[in-house]
């Protein structure tokens, strides 16, 4: 049993406590499906199973009383209530103790148990460890005669196996007795006619016969030196289970090294490695633009072909690399499911959580960074959204609030929605503690959207009163910072009396994204490609900036013009072609004014340094073919100021 | 000639214990997660030995060895019934199906192989 068997142990164990976490909550949503039943006693009998095969024998005892309560409720002589399931669930996390060997010096797993025992109604302890083998008879005896019955051919008995274990044991003198073997015409090859004998001048012991034929059924005789008949037929209903090893293994363990799953479909791989073949896949897609610019510079046609064939197998593995680190979103679900499950009991709102696209799949790095905002936004719904069960009644509501989770693929961005059906946002209040905290002015005219976005503001809450739930009005601005940091937007959309929604776009991946490289007064910038809407023309009557309302007419709508060259304060004029990169981030577009465009690029996002950190404008900075550095332009970032361009105009208007 | 063993559980730690054990001894070993993977495997592949759990997704120890032992390919092969269960009447259930023996789990390596060797050789 060598440490890789007990990671993959680990492992499986993690993955079946949280099934049985998502088993036992979606059970109390629907505590008659027997199905869910089923399934929650399964995972507790493989926990049960492997445990005690990886040296867990308490946790194996533990969950073994653990299953034998469900066992009443798969047999249905019991059912299932909200009273179980909380005992469950918390017998469950005792399971994750025993895994990390912590101590129980309170007793607190007893308790669990005998609890969830009196909750299902089970009479007795059926805590105990696998039973001893009992022992056989034992007695001296020196001929021996058999005969297997039944179909012990055709279940894979093979006589020539036991009589060489029985000439391990010291048979001599073996003889086939064929006297009942019929005549060819009546023979059924299945059935075994021939009956052997042996002696045993040194004597054997009855166990030791017992253990050969352990698995078969057989009519033997076993008869003492005084020839006393003593025919033993053992019963094929009542065999003894294996108890010591028979023999010791007699094969040498072959020099070759455990050969590769055939069988299994998937196997488990560490993040970690994943992460470090991610590293390695971007460091080649960079090497591999490299090289394509070499060999364009060359000209020389075989290399180009040989630069452009490892360019196409590199972004090969690059997509195959990023598909291996997608995760559905089930996997942050069951969290979730149990938050709001204790929440709703904590506060005495009733909850139905809904899920819908669980099997989205998101990059690792993302789910694993979008689950503690996701909590947040959770705990907040319940705490803030939704009314307390008097005032929906008011409202006429139905009592048990709803919370809705979804989602879905738009495009390379992945789209989560939060919402409930509470009471909306307050937008005079939020309006109020803007002006009071200095977050707007008195006289400042907001749209409804920027009046939502002011709750991610940092120090907002509008709870009347701070409860140990939702904290105290930190939170919102973190999780848009989060979000951000995943290069997503957050938005708020509300309709008063009727609930809230958080809108959440996230990119499906972070590591290496497709990006389209344009130059602003000889420098070059990467804007993310998925963020790109369109590239149109700037009209040369456009190239300078006239007054305070820089708009562009694109189909009738208009986009706020963002012009790159100002925003650098890069030194010179504009040419005379100038070009529009519409981007859009969330709701909101803006066009960026750039000289030109050179093309699209693979881009392995680099993390700005600490120092520039701070920097806005840039999310990251990403290494081009010929060495150079280009700062990634921030998106969300141009988007901000754009619309900064558009609620002036609006203000003005 | 090398021995082919169909392990068909649905834990991973214990195939990959069952797997691993099997192969440094010198067998080759087929893995299927669940009774109906075992089944067919069982059907498609050459195996001389099977290795079943009883508590499985799909299709259970006992409902796999009687579909098995429904094909004339299933004749003379021996199945090992795994279960962390000693009642007698599971093992009644289990001989009655076509299962040659069984183990009680938990199990060690060199029990796994003295069981395998019994069958086997």
């Amino acid at each position: 049993m060598d440490d890789d068997m007990m990671a993959v142990f680990r492992q499986e164990a993690t993955d079946l406590i949280e099934s049985l976490e998502r088993g036992l909550l979606d059970l109390s949503d629907q505590p008659g499906d027997r199905d869910l039943i089923n399934a929650v006693f399964r995972d507790l009998h493989t926990i049960k199973g492997s445990g005690a095969m990886f040296g867990f024998a308490d946790m194996a005892a533990f969950v073994h009383a653990f299953e034998s309560a469900f066992d009443l409720l798969r047999s249905g002589q019991a059912a299932v209530t909200p009273d179980i399931i909380r005992l469950a669930l918390e017998a469950r996390d005792e399971i994750i103790g025993f895994l990390s060997e912590q101590a129980d010096p309170d007793g607190r797993r007893a308790a669990i148990l005998a609890a969830l025992e009196a909750a299902v109604g089970a009479t007795g302890n059926a805590v105990g460890t696998a039973p001893l083998p009992e022992a056989a008879p034992t007695g001296q005896a020196h001929r021996l005669w058999f005969r297997l019955t039944g179909n012990a051919l055709a279940l894979g008995a093979r006589p020539d196996l036991l009589l060489a274990e029985l000439r391990e044991l010291g048979a001599t003198d073996i003889r086939a007795d064929l006297s009942e073997v019929p005549a060819l015409d009546a023979l059924d090859p299945e059935v075994c006619m021939i009956g052997w004998s042996m002696d045993f001048p040194n004597g054997i012991t009855r166990d030791a016969i017992d253990n050969v034929f352990l698995f078969n059924d057989v009519d033997l005789r076993l008869e003492a030196p005084q020839a006393a008949v003593d025919r033993v037929p053992v019963a094929a209903s009542d065999p003894v289970p294996v108890a010591e090893p028979v023999s010791a293994p007699a094969r040498k363990p072959s020099e070759e090294g455990p050969q590769a799953d055939k069988g299994g479909a998937t196997m488990r791989v560490a993040a970690e490695r994943l992460d470090h073949l991610m590293d390695r896949v971007g460091e080649l897609v960079i090497a591999d633009a490299r090289l394509l610019q070499l060999a364009q510079q060359s000209r020389d046609p075989a290399l180009m072909a040989a630069a452009e064939e490892i360019s196409r197998l590199a972004a090969g593995l690059r997509d195959t690399t990023m598909r291996i680190r997608m995760v559905p979103v089930r996997s942050m679900i069951g969290r979730f499911r149990r938050l709001i499950h204790g929440l709703s009991e904590t506060i005495g709102k009733p909850v139905s959580f809904i899920v819908r696209g669980e099997e989205t799949e998101l990059d690792k790095t993302v789910i694993e960074q979008l689950a503690d905002p996701i909590v947040h936004m959770l705990r907040n719904s319940v705490d803030h959204g939704l009314e307390s069960p008097a005032d929906r009644a008011a409202a006429g509501k139905p009592a048990e609030g709803r919370i809705m989770l979804e989602a879905e693929y738009s495009g390379a961005e992945v789209v989560i929605r939060i919402s409930d059906d509470g009471r909306g946002l307050n937008r005079d209040r939020i309006r109020a503690k803007a002006i009071a905290n200095g977050l707007i002015g008195a006289d400042t005219i907001l749209t409804e959207s920027a009046m939502n976005a002011l709750i991610l503001e940092p120090g907002f809450s509008t709870a009347e009163s701070i409860t140990e739930i939702s904290g105290r009005g930190v939170g919102m601005d973190v999780v848009k910072k989060t979000i951000e940091g995943l290069r997503g937007s957050i938005e708020v959309q509300s309709v008063e009396g009727r609930g809230t929604t958080f809108t959440l776009r996230l990119p499906l991946t972070l590591a290496i994204i497709e990006g389209l490289l344009v130059e602003v007064a000889g420098e070059r910038f990467s804007i993310p490609l998925a963020a790109v809407q369109e590239i149109v023309e700037l009209p040369a009557d456009r190239i300078e900036e006239d007054g305070s309302s820089d708009f562009l007419d694109v189909r009738d709508r208009l986009v706020p013009l963002v012009r790159l060259r100002r925003m650098f304060s890069s030194p010179g004029a504009p040419g005379e072609f100038q070009t529009v990169v519409i981007v859009r981030a969330g709701e909101t577009r803006a066009g960026a004014v750039v000289d030109r465009i050179i093309g699209t690029n693979q881009i392995v996002i680099k993390q700005m340094s600490r120092l520039h950190s701070g920097v806005r404008a840039f999310s990251g900075a990403t290494i081009l073919g010929d060495g150079t550095v280009a700062l990634i332009l921030d998106v969300p970032h141009l988007a901000g100021v754009g619309q900064g361009v558009e609620d002036r105009r609006g203000v003005a208007a | 000639m090398t021995k082919t063993v169909l392990a068909v559980d649905d834990s991973p730690s214990i195939r990959c214990m069952v797997a691993m054990t099997l192969r440094e001894a010198g067998y080759e070993v087929i893995e299927a997660a669940d009774g109906k993977e075992g089944l067919e495997k069982a059907l498609s592949h050459h195996v001389d030995a099977i290795l079943t759990d009883q508590n499985m997704p799909n299709l259970d120890g006992l409902g796999f060895i009687r579909a098995f032992r429904q094909h004339p390919e299933s004749k003379g092969k021996p199945i090992i019934f795994l279960s962390t269960d000693s009642a007698d009447t599971l093992k009644q259930q289990a001989r009655e199906a076509g299962a040659m023996g069984w183990m009680v789990k938990p199990f060690t390596q060199p029990q796994l192989l003295a069981v395998i060797k019994k069958v086997l050789g």
